[in-house]
């Protein structure tokens, strides 16, 4: 059925999701759990959603620059590739399983971790580091990614994520 | 699926307002969405919607703001600057097509 509307319908854009806030908390160092992270904090971006993440514990290999690039992906521990798990403990493994995913997330068009980090930052996204992971591994601002914009405690994100909807990865 | 008027002709639209047939839109129905949005279309713009019809048509699937950035060779910054906010949808909703499926 055909409805004929008078007023022109024009989509909202600017009323949808204004002054709403994302923090998210990336602690893990994986190849397959860095990336829930960015592509949330993208997706938001592109929404018009001021969007800081937060890198703890792990979740700094995505941010140091000596791992970012090299984040690996491992099938121990992880059931849901529903192979058996003594495989995973081969030498080799590990590294053929992440030149698998990696070329996976890479012919979906999908931006390697560094290059993600980068379209994040020129969206408009803040990168924070966490000052007890970067004390942890006696790591300080030069050792991290260029666009990370300081190293902050977990009071001081708090305090700048106030009203956030929070994500913890 | 609703009929709405826009730039004195009637389109196809669905709920929210994007064109429902591409086949619908010229570069003169493209100023009137743009003006609905509160956008001035400038040469800039254009061509960053000349680049989301072609691809439509080659692709069958809107561009991302990413493929706009890669293939399309506008950097993301220059895209939220001249759409701002939600380039990805106010990009498509100008040029005539349905919001991009893409995550990325």
């Amino acid at each position: 059925m055909t409805i004929t509307e008078s007023a022109p319908i024009v989509p909202r854009f600017d009323e949808q999701g204004s002054g709403r806030k994302l923090a998210i908390i990336c602690s893990k160092g994986t190849l397959d759990m860095a990336y829930p992270g960015l592509i949330l904090a993208n997706a938001a971006l592109g929404e018009g959603i001021e969007t800081h993440l937060f890198f703890t514990f792990w979740g700094f290999e995505i941010i140091n620059k000596k791992t970012m690039a090299d984040l690996k992906f491992t099938l121990l521990g992880n059931p849901a590739t529903h192979l058996p798990q003594g495989l995973g403990g081969l030498p080799w493994m590990t590294s053929m399983a992440t030149a698998k995913l990696k070329k996976s997330i890479a012919d979906l068009g999908v931006p390697e971790v560094p290059e993600f980090l980068e379209q994040i930052v020129a969206s408009g996204g803040h990168l924070w580091a966490c000052r007890m992971s970067a004390d942890l591994n006696h790591l300080t601002k030069a050792d991290l990614y260029d666009e990370v914009e300081d190293i902050i405690s977990a009071a001081d994100f708090i305090d700048k994520t106030d009203g956030a909807q929070l994500l913890f990865i | 699926m609703p009929v709405t008027t826009l730039a004195d002709r009637q389109i196809h639209v669905n709920d929210e307002g994007f064109l429902t047939d591409p086949a619908e839109w010229d570069e003169e129905l493209a100023a009137t969405l743009a003006s609905q949005i509160g956008i001035t279309l400038t040469e800039a713009h254009w061509n960053i919607l000349r680049f989301l019809r072609q691809d439509y048509a080659s692709q069958g699937q809107t561009p991302t703001l990413r493929r706009v950035a890669t293939v399309g060779g506008v950097p993301i910054k220059e895209l939220f600057a001249l759409f701002p906010q939600k380039p990805a949808k106010k990009m498509a909703y100008i040029a005539g097509l349905p919001k991009p499926q893409g995550c990325v």
